[in-house]
């Protein structure tokens, strides 16, 4: 095995593991206010690719106008989720909640695939196509922006969750939502706050990947399965764990394929992830004792 | 009399009225995955069955009857497809069947039409599906069988020896990874590497990379839209200068689209359908594929695409049988299937015999290229 040919399966996978991570980090916003796993999450990162074609191919809006707008409407989305469909019934157990964002997705998937069709659309890559040859690897210049953008959004979300007074409320109503309404925190307002980041963060990673890895009404299922699979590696709760489990999960895919076999690279990633759920039920970065209280 | 018993009366009238009706046309059933993942395939060959339908009935029908088809969508689903297999002939029973559009759901349906006597065409390539012949089964799209041999065929003539393989995990691209596995090294090929990636995967670059390391003379990639995409552009990313073979799952101007630059210079088999301006004018297919293209954009105002051709043929293939024996029974229309020759549709020129339900061979496809974005074909 020839040192580029490695290198190249190591930058294969830091890219692909960057899109798990960015679905795996919104995964981690509701879960840290609510305490519930948001499964429409996917969809989230679908619509912000989605709407940026939509924007860009047939409204005709120049590519970061479209980007913008794009992003704008998923958050806007991820509003509207919260108020119509997780609002009404907030005092149901969480169980429920989470079944409910499993309808939500379908539906979201739905109404994509009847107002923008069922095929597979491409976005233009932000600063062109031409690939960088480092030490004998290819390097696409919309990789290094996926990788950017996401060191750029975790280090955002550390210092709002850790160094704002919201962020640390939203963590308080994850804690004890009784309590925090108690000390005077609007504890609907930080479900409303949390949606709406995890569905911006999410609707940024859709349009920083579209370019590399198209996109269609159907592209949240696997990506909200993998970027859940990220979360639960990296452990629940925690976005920087969220984020390195997303790009060892790629990683491990793309050595998987490399060196093992292509058509088990699935499995090899599912497997290493199920014997490390069985050495550390809590995740490689989650807290020994997953109840916090 | 009140009115209400007037409207119970006449609804009671017209129910009596309706079948007396609708048994004067000839039931053609269709079960097609017009929603879900392969809805690419469902859909054109759904709105060419209603556009078929309209145009013959609007000339007067076959042999004097109006035909009438119904459609039940599987969601590409196999459950939903045996539930509608078992409507169509239990419920409805339609003289025949057109599809599924999957090979998966065809294999999962086709023992019902043996027992229950009635032919089924399906849209669906697997060889399995016709080998061995099952009486009842017929299906119209080219083998994988005939697209491999076109494939080898240019690989000699350019001189290749060593070929590299690239298969979707899914039934298409399993089912051409066992033809080429079968007759890369049966046609004295090496094969140099068989890497599978996933229908929704979204990188290559990992099995493009090892395909490399492998030294390949040619890369085949079998797989449908998104994936050979994916491929095609992995393959420019990364550098690569070997020549990449994609199979006729692509032949649509939405892989054009969806790979860019990247399509340029790629070659594939495909049916004449993707190139009819380019099909010579004393081809026995040319008359029927403008007459296709023509009512198809004219129709739905959007683009054919080839899988459409399937459900043309399959109608068209009926209606021939049909107007062929001057009946519409089942066992009818299947013996006159079998006798159909010569018969020019889109995917190529049938010619269905008791051993050969398929109907095509290696002639059906032409070896196309990409160029400035458009077909073209080669010689």
């Amino acid at each position: 095995m020839d040192p580029s040919s490695l290198l190249q399966y190591l930058i294969t996978g830091l890219t692909l593991g960057s899109t798990y991570g960015l679905t795996a980090l919104g995964f981690t916003i509701i879960f840290n206010t609510t305490g519930v796993i948001n499964f429409a999450q996917g969809e989230f990162v679908m619509l912000g690719g989605m709407m940026s074609v939509y924007f860009m191919h047939s409204r005709g809006f120049s590519e970061p106008a479209a980007v913008v707008l794009a992003v704008l409407g998923a958050t806007m989305a991820g509003a509207l989720v919260e108020r119509l469909a997780i609002r009404p019934v907030r005092d149901c157990p969480t169980i429920n909640l989470i079944i409910i964002t499993i309808g939500v997705s379908i539906f979201i998937r739905g109404l994509a695939m009847l107002l923008w069709g069922k095929d597979t659309h491409v976005l233009e890559p932000f600063s062109g196509n031409q690939p960088i040859m480092f030490l004998g690897a290819a390097i696409m210049p919309q990789a290094i922006w996926v990788l950017v953008i996401s060191l750029f959004l975790l280090g955002a979300l550390k210092m709002f969750f850790s160094g704002t007074i919201h962020g640390k409320a939203m963590l308080a109503c994850s804690f004890d939502s009784k309590a925090a309404s108690l000390v005077g925190i609007g504890v609907q307002r930080m479900v409303l706050l949390s949606f709406m980041i995890s569905a911006l963060v999410g609707a940024v990673g859709g349009v920083i990947l579209a370019p590399i890895t198209m996109t269609s009404y159907d592209v949240g299922i696997m990506l909200g399965l993998k970027g859940f699979a990220a979360c639960i590696l990296g452990g629940l709760g925690n976005p920087f764990g969220a984020a390195a489990g997303g790009v060892i999960l790629g990683v491990l895919e793309s050595f998987g394929a490399g060196f093992v076999s292509s058509a088990y690279k699935d499995a090899l990633a599912f497997v290493i992830l199920l014997i490390l759920l069985f050495v550390k039920p809590s995740g490689l970065f989650g807290l020994k004792d997953s109840k916090r209280v | 009399m009140n009115a209400a018993k007037c409207v119970i009366a006449l609804v009671a009238f017209l129910l009596t009225c309706v079948p007396a009706f609708a048994a004067d046309a000839i039931k053609i059933g269709a079960i097609l995955s017009v929603t879900g993942p392969a809805s690419f395939l469902g859909e054109p060959e759904k709105n060419t069955l209603i556009m078929l339908q309209d145009q013959l009935n609007a000339a007067g029908g076959v042999n004097g009857q109006q035909v009438e088809v119904i459609v039940y969508d599987d969601e590409s689903d196999v459950n939903k497809c045996v539930m509608a297999a078992k409507k169509l002939l239990d419920q409805d029973q339609v003289a025949v069947v057109i599809g599924p559009s999957i090979s998966g759901n065809t294999l999962a349906i086709s023992k019902f039409f043996s027992s229950a006597e009635v032919p089924l065409v399906s849209c669906a390539a697997a060889e399995k599906i016709v080998r061995p012949v099952d009486p009842w089964v017929f299906n119209t799209p080219q083998l994988d069988r005939h697209a491999v041999t076109r494939i080898l065929q240019d690989a000699k003539a350019k001189g290749y020896s060593r070929l590299a393989i690239l298969t979707v995990s899914d039934g298409y691209g399993q089912a051409g990874r066992g033809v080429l596995k079968e007759l890369i090294p049966a046609q004295g090929f090496e094969l140099a590497a068989d890497e599978v990636y996933g229908p929704k995967d979204t990188d290559m670059t990992a099995q493009l990379t090892k395909i490399k390391g492998a030294g390949a003379d040619a890369i085949i990639c079998w797989g449908t839209n998104p994936g050979p995409a994916v491929v095609a552009r992995n393959r420019v990313q990364l550098g690569l200068t070997v020549p990449l073979y994609m199979s006729h799952g692509v032949a649509s101007n939405k892989f054009i689209e969806l790979a860019g630059d990247a399509a340029e210079g790629l070659i594939l088999p495909a049916g004449r359908l993707v190139a009819v301006e380019q099909v010579p004018a004393d081809h026995p297919q040319k008359a029927v594929l403008e007459a296709y293209v023509e009512g198809y954009t004219k129709t739905y105002g959007t683009q054919i695409s080839s899988f459409g051709g399937y459900a043309h043929d399959a109608f068209a293939l009926v209606m021939e049988a049909i107007a062929k024996g001057g009946s519409a029974k089942s066992a009818d229309i299947r013996d006159n299937l079998e006798k159909i020759s010569g018969f020019a549709g889109t995917s190529g020129v049938y010619t269905y015999s008791p051993e050969n339900h398929n109907g095509l061979d290696e002639s059906a496809f032409i070896m196309v290229t990409i160029e400035n974005g458009a077909w073209k074909a080669l010689n």
